[in-house]
């Protein structure tokens, strides 16, 4: 068990998560709940795989899977602003479709054979740092990269920059915002639709880069829910997010290589003495989400800060309280 | 009010509906039904595959026979139960989307009661399916409460917590059907014994030669006596009125004196337990064993048949059996993935629809607009003073 | 752009011109062919009674609505408001009634929203230092780094006029400022407004108090059920009966027949009560009070100290410390349903977020504090049939205007809903009303009726009390009043020997409890003959 290898491979893995849920931050900050990640990831996995089957050009893959993730946000948004419904039912609704759609798009597709990848290298100084460097820098794909300089720029345009405070604004109070003539349905389509974009940034860079291959609905195997997760997690942070996003995936792969060795610290190995036991590591990804939910809302609660105020509330000029 | 404008001479508007007919709720729903038919339909033709046979297939697998319609209602039978449970947890906005676990749950607790096992050997095969049946109640309600309490004590947010439920119920039935119950290490359990199972009507083929692998159980007659007492509930019951309260406005429900962290636990634990009984009903009523992934999604097919069925209990079972045609028919159809994409779209159409019961469409003239003040308006419209007031206004 | 050439003009053009603004909206017209002109610097009251369509119409001028006919004129030309950034591009700015501010962020980040200055990289401490000066020069005293929901209301009131400011307006169009406010924060903005016409602005003054409307106001215009009564009279010289009449068209506001009844056995009783508030600071702080049957105890208060709290610690919503006696029983953190029992009956403040549920029918919301007890709940089950039964007498006693008995209670209007929540609380014969804030936001008719009906109540034998923040209506309505600073009693008196100017004083804290002494505490308890408290009796 190289524990080098498990982070560096839990970065990878968290990268995926990263990315769906930074796009849902940036919606929620606008006061929109996407629950149809799951859906979006998938759409996203699928097309920008058939994308680089096809083209074999795997950066077509992943402009394709973007705005395919985006398209299906589209409908989320048109449904939840304009026509004001409830947007827990439409973004399952959302995820039921993507789901099936996604399953349809890629029937055949899994017999593909191997395709050309996104491509991995190393950070030339970066990656000597002792420690970090040979985990964060080394041999890890450029998603990866992405995923560093998408965190701190995120946080820089919502907290310091202009559109930022109106994104804020439109989120917690958007009859002010409304007021002061900014746009708030143009705002919320405008990061429903990147946050939409995300997701299937997130699907592609599974099957294009960090798990290639279509399998099914297996591709994004519930993922999209654990980025839901931890946005709460992170309290819309996405810093915080991208610490759940890496440490989730560090615990992911170590489950997955605790399976293997006969001993484990010297002592004997209760997943590979008795195969069923591994059953119990397949749960604690989902325990460790549930964890981090009652921590998170916990803080919440204690702190009275929590969501966007205006969160999964749909706006409708001048309807203030009668 | 939000306003279409396209540079006509009239505003499309939305306008609160102040009255609505009776007949526009099922009207909706049924226009909304037919609208998604019509999309499925196109996206399957783009893929290839003919929407004309792909629908009558359906048709005919489901209602073609006596033994299609049974098909039918065995499919139809955990649906009901688990629509059940969404109906009434959605009824107060507790999004329960966890039937899916809450079922494996129940299925688990009723094959204990027999691979154990807990009842002693020789007891009646009524005794014994009581007891599964109440085993399975309980194990899908001690599920449910594991959200409910989350929810009700720390906030947090149920439809994530049920969904990770799921995935650990899954694994947990995964452990067991490979591990301690295990039949040669295959995923299933051993046979239960025959006084184990729920009688079928293929049960008297022997008096009934018709009856002949008719294999409806008394599963659908425990789901359809749960949909009438769930009704009660609801409709007829101070309880329900609480929960219709608390999902309108918890605040107000708050201020009438109803608890509202007492009611999320009960509901979600009778939820859980209805669930838990369509587990039961599966492994005693249809495979007889404990097996891996024995449910084909009945639990997250439940939350759209909730949802169709406007969380009305009654309605819920005719929706249900629809939905049983179009799972039993979807084994066969190619692409694997068309019933869940026929689901979500159908789903979406309906909330889509729902804009139409609080509001409608009103057409409104607009006054002509005079030509130079509308450019007068409009360019300073893009920077404003950007300091103190120094300048003139506009 | 003012002006129209190089001359100057021999009477300038007005600030604003509305000609014939027509205005619906589903089952009423708000607007009905309104004139309004205003002049450049002054200040024009328009003055109406709520639903008289003031909010409307200067929503439209606002660009929050378009209008369904009619013209708009600014400095002589007109003009198309698409939105409202066209209004504020047009010099423009509305203070709203109800503060459009997002509480989680500082003063500069309020006043920045929306404009399209600074492109990208947000300096707050430049801009912090600019809103700074900006309020130095008005003599608005704010911080502009602290957060919003840490302001007190009158300085959440200065924000918006900042915000206003920033944005280069001309035109200021304040929309009841006064209604949260205490009498010296009120003298602080008159002053703040003179300030600003003198410097060239016009003020709209939107209200409903005519006493405060002929001290600021240079011209007033009237509006009543949409139309306008009375175009830019000069303030000077006319008498609030005069302005009564041409609001509510008949000689008399409102004449409020009030008997002396002899206070009954003491109903309420509150000692040493203290209680936190939402944000972890204390909402009261030792409250003494005492209610009698026949009897209506006023609370006047600015917002924000300690009000709300106190009606919630006594239907028990909230926890406190201290005893709250009702009839004799402490019901001090006890739930909700134990006061309702013990027949404390709450009109709460906020009528669509507590006090109804939107989507289910008159019936429902009508037996939602019965609905446990005969004819409606039997043991477990509840009798629909017999709530349907009683529903159509209620409403049309109550005349609650609603198409049928199961319509939606969110498509009633903001007075009818009152009325709905009026006959459900007033229905169960409660020996304690709490009625928090009853007429805030409703048209005359529906104020009338409310009034009525607690004064009904009030012969009936109950004890009421009342919290508003109407001082009129406070006085207007009560036997005794208190006032409320800070989460403690600062005075309560009689009302007939109360005066307007003490209150206010209190109001805002300047004079401590042991000023004003007046009638003092009442005496201790009446003789066995006097007319018990009712309980369910007649």
């Amino acid at each position: 068990m190289d524990l080098q290898l498990i982070m560096a491979a839990g970065i990878a893995v968290g990268t995926i998560l990263l990315f769906a849920a930074v796009g849902e931050i940036l919606a929620e900050r606008a006061g929109v709940l996407n629950l149809g990640v799951e859906g979006m990831m998938l759409i996203g996995a699928v097309v920008g795989y058939a994308t680089a089957v096809s083209t074999g050009n795997p950066w077509l893959g992943v402009v394709t899977a973007m705005l395919a993730g985006g398209l299906l946000s589209l409908l989320h948004a048109i449904v939840t602003i304009t026509l004001r419904a409830d947007q827990v039912v439409s973004g399952l609704a959302l995820t039921f479709l993507g789901t099936g759609l996604a399953r349809v798009l890629g029937e055949g597709l899994s017999k593909a054979g191997a395709i050309s990848l996104l491509p991995r290298f190393s950070i030339p100084l970066l990656s000597d740092i002792p420690v970090l460097g040979p985990i964060a820098f080394t041999e890890q794909s450029i998603m990866v990269y992405v995923g560093y300089l998408l965190v701190p720029a995120t946080w820089y345009w919502i907290n310091r920059t202009r559109p930022g405070l109106h994104l804020r604004a439109v989120g917690e109070e958007p009859a002010a915002a409304d007021a002061l003539g900014v746009g708030v349905y143009a705002t919320r389509y405008r990061y429903v639709f990147i946050g939409g974009m995300l997701s299937g940034l997130a699907g592609a860079t599974i099957t294009l880069a960090v798990q290639p291959g279509w399998f099914g609905a297996l591709t994004v195997n519930g993922r999209g829910w654990i980025a839901v997760g931890l946005v709460i997690f992170a309290q819309w942070s996405p810093f915080r997010a991208a610490a759940g996003a890496y440490l989730f995936g560090a615990v992911v792969q170590l489950t997955l290589a605790m399976q293997l060795p006969p001993t484990i610290l010297g002592f004997p190995n209760p997943f590979f003495e008795y195969h069923a036991n591994t059953f119990f590591l397949e749960m604690l990804p989902y325990a460790l989400v549930l964890l981090a939910l009652v921590l998170g809302s916990r803080e919440a609660m204690r702190k009275r800060i929590g969501a966007p105020a205006a969160l999964g509330v749909p706006y409708v000029r001048g309807e203030r309280g009668r | 009010m939000s306003a279409f404008r396209g540079g006509l001479p009239f505003t499309l508007r939305l306008e609160p509906r102040m009255e609505a007919s009776r007949w526009l709720s099922p009207a909706l729903t049924a226009a909304a039904l037919v609208v998604a038919l019509v999309i499925s339909g196109a996206i399957l033709a783009i893929v290839g595959a003919d929407p004309v046979r792909v629908y009558l297939h359906i048709v005919g697998s489901s209602l073609g026979s006596i033994g299609a319609i049974s098909d039918t209602l065995v499919k139809s039978t955990p649906l009901i139960l688990t629509g059940l449970a969404c109906a009434l947890a959605f009824r107060m906005r507790l999004w329960n989307i966890g039937a899916e676990g809450q079922l494996l749950l129940g299925a688990w607790a009723a094959s204990a009661v027999v691979l154990v096992p807990l009842v002693p050997a020789g007891t009646p095969g009524v005794i014994i399916l009581a007891v599964m049946l109440v085993a399975g109640f309980l194990g899908g309600a001690a599920w449910g409460l594991i959200p409910g309490f989350l929810r009700s004590k720390f906030g947090v947010n149920e439809i994530i917590a049920t969904l990770m439920l799921n995935s650990i119920a899954f694994a947990w039935i995964q452990y067991w059907v490979f591990g301690p119950w295990t039949e040669g290490g295959f995923q299933m359990t051993e046979q239960f014994p025959p006084e184990a199972w729920l009688p079928r009507l293929s049960d008297l083929a022997d008096a009934i030669p018709a009856l002949r692998g008719i294999t409806v159980h008394a599963g659908f007659l425990v789901a359809l006596a749960a949909a009438f007492v769930v009704w009660l509930i609801v409709e007829r019951s101070a309880w329900g009125y609480e929960i219709r309260l608390i999902g309108d406005n918890p605040r107000a429900a708050k201020y009438a004196g109803i608890g509202i962290a007492r009611n999320i636990l009960l509901v979600f634990a009778v939820s859980g337990g209805l669930a838990g009984i369509a587990g039961m009903a599966e492994v005693s009523g249809v495979v007889h064993r404990l097996q891996d992934n024995f449910s084909p999604g009945y639990g997250y097919t439940a939350i759209i048949i909730a949802y169709l069925a406007r969380f009305h209990p009654l309605r819920v079972v005719p929706v249900a059996i629809l939905f049983g045609a179009l799972i039993l028919a979807g084994r066969e159809i190619q692409p694997s993935g068309v019933p869940g994409m026929i689901q979500g779209i159908i789903l979406f159409c309906l909330i889509a629809s729902e804009v139409f019961l609080r509001f409608r469409v009103g057409v409104v003239r607009r006054p002509p607009v005079p030509p130079a003040a509308a450019v007068g308006a409009a360019s300073p419209a893009t920077s404003p003073a950007a300091g103190p007031v120094t300048g003139e206004g506009a | 752009m003012s002006g129209h050439g190089p001359t100057a003009v021999a009477s300038p053009a007005p600030a604003v011109e509305l000609r014939g603004i027509v205005k619906r909206f589903p089952g009423v017209v708000a607007n009905d062919g309104v004139d309004f002109v205003l002049a450049p610097g002054e200040v024009h009251a328009l003055l109406g009674e709520n639903g008289a369509g003031k909010s409307t119409l200067m929503n439209i001028l606002d660009g929050m609505y378009q209008p369904d006919a009619g013209e708009i004129l600014i400095d002589g030309r007109p003009v198309a408001f698409r939105s409202p950034r066209d209004a504020i591009a047009a010099g423009l700015g509305m203070v709203h009634q109800h503060f459009t501010l997002v509480a989680s962020m500082t003063v500069t980040e309020n006043v920045l929203i929306g404009l399209d200055r600074p492109r990208l990289r947000l300096d707050l401490g430049r801009y912090d230092a600019e809103i700074g000066r900006l309020a130095e020069a008005h003599g608005l005293r704010v911080d502009p780094r602290a957060k919003v929901w840490q302001l007190s209301v009158g300085e959440r009131q200065r924000v918006e006029i900042l915000k206003v400011l920033y944005r280069g307006a001309r035109v200021l169009i304040m929309d009841e400022p006064t209604a949260v406010l205490a009498p010296l924060e009120i003298d602080d903005l008159f002053r703040t407004l003179r300030s600003m016409t003198d410097a060239g602005r016009s003020v709209v003054f939107i209200s409903h108090k005519l006493g405060e409307v002929v001290s600021i106001a240079d011209r007033i215009t009237v509006m009543r059920r949409g139309k306008v009564t009375a175009k830019g009279l000069p303030a000077a010289g006319m008498t609030t009966t005069q302005l009564a009449q041409r609001m509510v068209g008949r000689e008399v506001l409102e004449s409020l027949e009030r008997t002396w009844r002899p206070p009954g056995a003491v109903v309420l009783s509150l000692e040493d009560v203290e209680a936190q508030g939402d944000k972890g600071v204390p909402a009261l702080r030792g409250v003494n009070l005492q209610v009698r049957a026949c009897e209506i105890l006023g609370i006047a208060a600015v917002a924000g100290n300690g009000q709300s709290e106190l009606a919630e610690v006594i239907s028990g919503l909230r926890a406190c410390r201290g005893r709250v006696m009702v009839g004799g029983e402490d019901i001090a953190n006890r739930p909700v349903r134990k006061a309702i029992s013990r027949g404390v009956a709450h009109v709460p403040e906020d009528r669509t977020g507590v006090g109804t549920a939107p989507n289910l029918s008159l019936v429902d919301n009508l037996i939602m504090k019965r609905y446990r007890s005969k004819p409606i709940g039997h043991g477990w089950t509840i009798d629909m049939g017999a709530a349907r039964a009683a529903a159509p007498e209620l409403k049309d006693s109550y005349e609650i205007a609603a198409p049928s008995i199961e319509t939606q209670a969110r498509l009633l209007s903001g007075g009818n809903i009152q009325r709905l929540i009026l006959a459900r609380e007033i229905e169960s014969e409660p020996r304690l009303m709490i009625a928090v804030q009853p007429t805030r936001g409703l048209d005359v008719g529906a104020v009338e009726s409310a009034h009525r009906l607690l004064m009904e109540r009030r012969a009936a034998g109950a004890a009421i009390l009342l919290i508003s923040e109407d001082l009129d209506e406070v006085l207007g309505l009560s036997d005794r009043v208190a006032v409320m600073f800070e989460g403690r009693i600062v005075g309560i008196v009689d009302a007939a020997e109360a005066d307007v100017t003490t209150i206010g004083l209190q109001m805002t804290g300047a004079l401590g409890a042991g000023d004003a002494k007046a009638a003092g505490e009442p005496e201790p308890e009446p003789d066995p003959t006097a007319p018990a408290a009712p309980g369910g009796e007649a």
